[in-house]
């Protein structure tokens, strides 16, 4: 997947601080854009998925490649 | 969607205890929690203007690991068992502990309390100081961040009692 409005690289952070990095991105932004994630911290895949659960955002994709985890974010 | 509500009652006052408050009430905003934090007896300590003195202590606590944050690998695996007695008995141990503590965090990528505490803020999480804690022990109000409101028990139940998720740490 390659389409998308915004990048946040949060390589080398720690939980909490790439969802709250992710969160502030998303407030940036407007409804329907797309925010592409990467992160380094290997718990981040489910707490993507818990965070677009319970804030209605739309998880489009996630994926691994070397060792970084790409999220796709669409606004709701 | 209703917002939920977390209430978090924050009794701890050294650097390993801080992280639990601030990383849950950061993370449940980020999520759209509506969050309060009630800062109690050693608790208050994270919602000082000056955290320097927040520190970690191995000292009876079995459960924390003492490992090396620099050097080859071999050498941070080691788990270094020094005896209760020999932690109590030298001077600025603790200190040594938090320093060490310390660039962990930061090797780990893990936010800094000042940061988190921050980021509480930006978000709205809402902080009471416990007014009967704060003359308990001598503290003034001069000594708090601006961001705090000051009340008893019965303010803590008024939101505790409507909220979704309650946590005593």
């Amino acid at each position: 997947m390659s389409d998308f409005d915004d990048e946040l690289d949060a390589s080398g952070l720690n939980c909490p601080l790439p969802i709250l990095r992710a969160k502030k991105a998303l407030n940036g932004m407007d409804a329907g854009k797309v925010l592409h994630i990467i992160a380094t911290d290997p718990g981040s895949v489910k707490d993507f998925e818990a965070f677009a659960k319970q804030t209605g955002n739309e998880l489009l994709e996630s994926t691994e490649e070397g060792g970084k985890f790409h999220f796709y974010m669409k606004k709701v | 969607m209703d917002e939920k509500k977390l209430a978090i009652i924050a009794t701890k006052g050294t650097l390993d205890w801080a992280y639990p408050p601030y990383i849950l009430a950061s993370t449940a905003a980020a999520l759209g929690y509506e969050v309060e934090i009630f800062f109690t007896f050693y608790g208050l300590q994270l919602v000082r203007k000056d955290l320097s003195g927040l520190k970690v202590s191995p000292l009876g606590n079995p459960g924390m690991p003492m490992k090396m944050p620099f050097g080859p690998e071999w050498f941070k695996n080691i788990n270094w068992n020094i005896p209760n007695i020999i932690q109590a008995g030298i001077p600025g141990y603790e200190n040594v502990a938090t320093a060490l503590m310390k660039k962990t965090i930061g090797n780990n990528g893990v936010a800094t309390i000042p940061d988190l505490r921050d980021l509480c803020l930006e978000a709205e999480v809402k902080f009471i100081a416990c007014q009967m804690t704060v003359d308990l022990f001598g503290f003034e109000h001069s000594d708090f961040i601006d961001d705090i409101e000051y009340a008893g028990a019965a303010s803590f139940f008024d939101f505790a009692g409507e909220s979704d998720i309650c946590l005593y740490i």
